[in-house]
């Protein structure tokens, strides 16, 4: 894992994406500090960064969309799995190079609570919880996309595909504003979801039957609890998708001063998930 | 050392190794020969660990690759067709970097490094990126990368592609010093090289083993080798008489027919032409020869006719458009 890590992290900064990403990051975020905290004088440091997500949607893509794309499309994949180190070890040891870069700037952005303070008052708790967070989120991002780099042989179908899916969390709140307040359309949106579970299933397991039977089990399910407490769908769905919100619990801290810890465990699980679904597909590519 | 046993892979409907099974020796070489698309490549991307198989198994020293895969990976150096190089390294810093995933200790990292390189003549290049490099330079990089360590087991993939006809031959006598200490799996569908440097030539046609012997014995065996055919006009005493004066004769078969000549079939000791005094001895007779014909089949001929059989028919009906796979 060790030899992994180094090289990723070396081979970052040769092709300059490291310094890069790094860069940006910084100018970026120092240009929202100059306006929010030293020209209006707003003592929180945290704003900037709930201010800044924005950055992630363009770096973050261009960060991770190598990282098992181009091993593929290059073969040093075949190199990487006949050497005597598991799967989990390739995965972390590229995923821990990527949380290294992303954790360059977020230890510069350490300096500008200080600077606040060398001014007048200061929350520095508050402040580098909030760079924390924004650590962690950039880390749910890179997992994200780390998985996305694993489905395809392109590093730009998986920046652009990176960069949807990111888009879509950035604006999730908006998105979910959208969705119907009404029972019976949330019982049909909740059909629709589950049957997309099960043709996932079917995909992965090509058994008609089993897929049938749990078609059949979600449609009736839905239907009986629909007919039994028909208000248990009314806003349904953007209660449960809204609890997702992962921009959500970063603005929370930024705005209410609040640090949601179930938030960071969903940051965690989601991390965790991408992990393991980036090793299930390159163990799928092998038996295909 | 290695033993394959019933692998099968299928890429969907289609079987890319079908029911393979042999075992590799210790210290020689083995050559896999057969034409493109003929499952040699996905072969040995199942025994490195690389692709799962659908069926089947495989031992390395004992070790199942994919119950133990760690194990069994220790005791293999693969060399894929493609060789897997990041182009933004120095040659050096990419042998360190597969020396350190090899899990070489890292007192020795530094003289396996030195040795791989002298083995493979990339000290000139050392200090440069691969990116950089030419084909046959990037060839022998991942040469070296293989050999890093000296695992028991040496798997190349077509390794002399791409590379000059001098560097071929430093590459072919690259490998045999390396039969010495290792087994040595290479493929190939050069027909010349793996004669010249292979002990054991497996030959897979549409993803089965359809021989396996030493070069010589298959070109001797397989059909009848070395074998002169000849027709003369007179008695079988007579002709036999005259084959007896010649010593290279090792076994002839007689075969009188009806319009009053006689034909034999004969084999003959070493590699001698004997055809010529075949000629004299019986001109000197003043009996007339009317067929003098040399019966020697080739690991060329023995390829085609193994695979392009009745299985290669099959294929190339069964992939049309594709039909260039069975041809070499």
């Amino acid at each position: 894992m060790k030899a992994i890590y180094k090289r990723e992290l070396r081979s970052y900064f040769h092709s300059m994406i490291g310094y890069i990403f790094i860069a940006f990051l910084i100018a970026f975020t120092g240009i929202y500090f100059m306006a929010y905290n030293l020209n209006y004088g707003y003592p929180y440091f945290a704003y900037v960064l709930s201010g800044v997500i924005f950055l992630y949607l363009i770096a973050i893509p261009i960060l991770t969309m190598r990282s098992f794309a181009e091993d593929r499309k290059n073969k040093t994949d075949q190199l990487l799995l006949t050497a005597p180190v598991n799967l989990f070890q390739v995965v972390m040891g590229k995923y821990l190079a990527m949380v290294t870069i992303l954790a360059v700037p977020c230890v510069i952005c350490l300096i500008f609570p200080l600077i606040i303070k060398s001014q007048g008052t200061a929350y520095i708790l508050i402040d580098y919880l909030s760079i924390l967070v924004f650590f962690l989120l950039g880390c749910v991002y890179i997992a994200i996309g780390m998985f996305i780099s694993s489905l395809t042989e392109s590093t730009i179908i998986a920046a652009i595909g990176t960069f949807g899916i990111l888009v879509v969390m950035y604006l999730w709140s908006g998105i979910l504003d959208f969705l119907p307040v009404s029972a019976m359309a949330n019982a049909v949106g909740v059909v629709l979801i589950l049957s997309c579970v099960v043709l996932a299933v079917w995909q992965m397991t090509k058994n008609w039957i089993v897929c049938a039977g749990l078609e059949v089990l979600v449609v009736a399910g839905c239907a009986i609890v629909y007919v039994w407490k028909t208000s248990l769908f009314e806003n349904l769905l953007a209660s449960i998708l809204g609890k997702q919100d992962l921009v959500d619990i970063l603005t929370g801290i930024s705005s209410n001063h609040l640090l949601d810890i179930s938030g960071i465990v969903l940051y965690l699980s989601i991390v965790a998930v991408c992990i393991f679904l980036t090793m299930q597909m390159i163990q799928k590519r092998r038996w295909s | 050392m290695i033993e394959v046993k019933n692998l099968t892979k299928k890429y969907g409907s289609h079987m890319a190794v079908d029911h393979l099974s042999f075992t590799v020796e210790k210290g020689q070489i083995y050559g896999f020969l057969g034409p493109n698309g003929a499952g040699k490549s996905t072969t040995m991307n199942i025994m490195t660990g690389y692709l799962g198989a659908t069926e089947g198994q495989v031992l390395i020293n004992g070790h199942d690759i994919l119950k133990e895969p760690e194990e069994a990976k220790k005791c293999i150096g693969y060399l894929p067709e493609l060789p897997p190089l990041y182009m933004e390294m120095t040659v050096e810093e990419y042998l360190n970097f597969a020396a350190e995933l090899k899990k070489i200790p890292k007192k020795e990292i530094e003289n396996q490094v030195n040795a791989v390189v002298r083995l493979a003549r990339l000290q000139d290049v050392k200090g440069r990126l691969i990116h950089n490099l030419s084909k046959g330079y990037k060839q022998r990089v991942g040469l070296a990368q293989a050999m890093l360590g000296f695992p028991e087991i040496i798997i190349l993939d077509e390794p002399t592609v791409g590379l000059d006809p001098k560097q071929i031959i430093e590459i072919r006598e690259l490998i045999r010093s390396l039969a010495e200490n290792h087994t040595v799996i290479l493929s190939s569908h050069i027909l010349a090289e793996v004669r010249e440097v292979c002990d054991y030539v497996m030959i897979i046609s549409n993803g089965r083993l359809v021989a396996s012997d030493t070069p010589e014995n298959l070109e001797n065996v397989m059909s009848g080798t070395g074998h002169i055919e000849i027709e003369a006009k007179g008695q079988k005493d007579a002709v036999k008489e005259v084959l007896n004066q010649i010593e290279a004769v090792q076994k002839t078969e007689y075969k009188e027919n009806a319009d009053g000549t006689v034909a034999v079939q004969i084999e003959v000791k070493g590699q001698e032409d004997i055809r010529e005094r075949l000629f004299f001895a019986f001109a000197e007779r003043k009996m007339s020869l009317l067929t003098l014909k040399l019966n020697k089949s080739t690991l060329e001929e023995v390829f085609l006719e193994l695979t392009q059989g009745d299985a290669g028919n099959f294929r190339k009906a069964e992939k049309e458009g594709n039909g260039d796979e069975s041809n070499l």
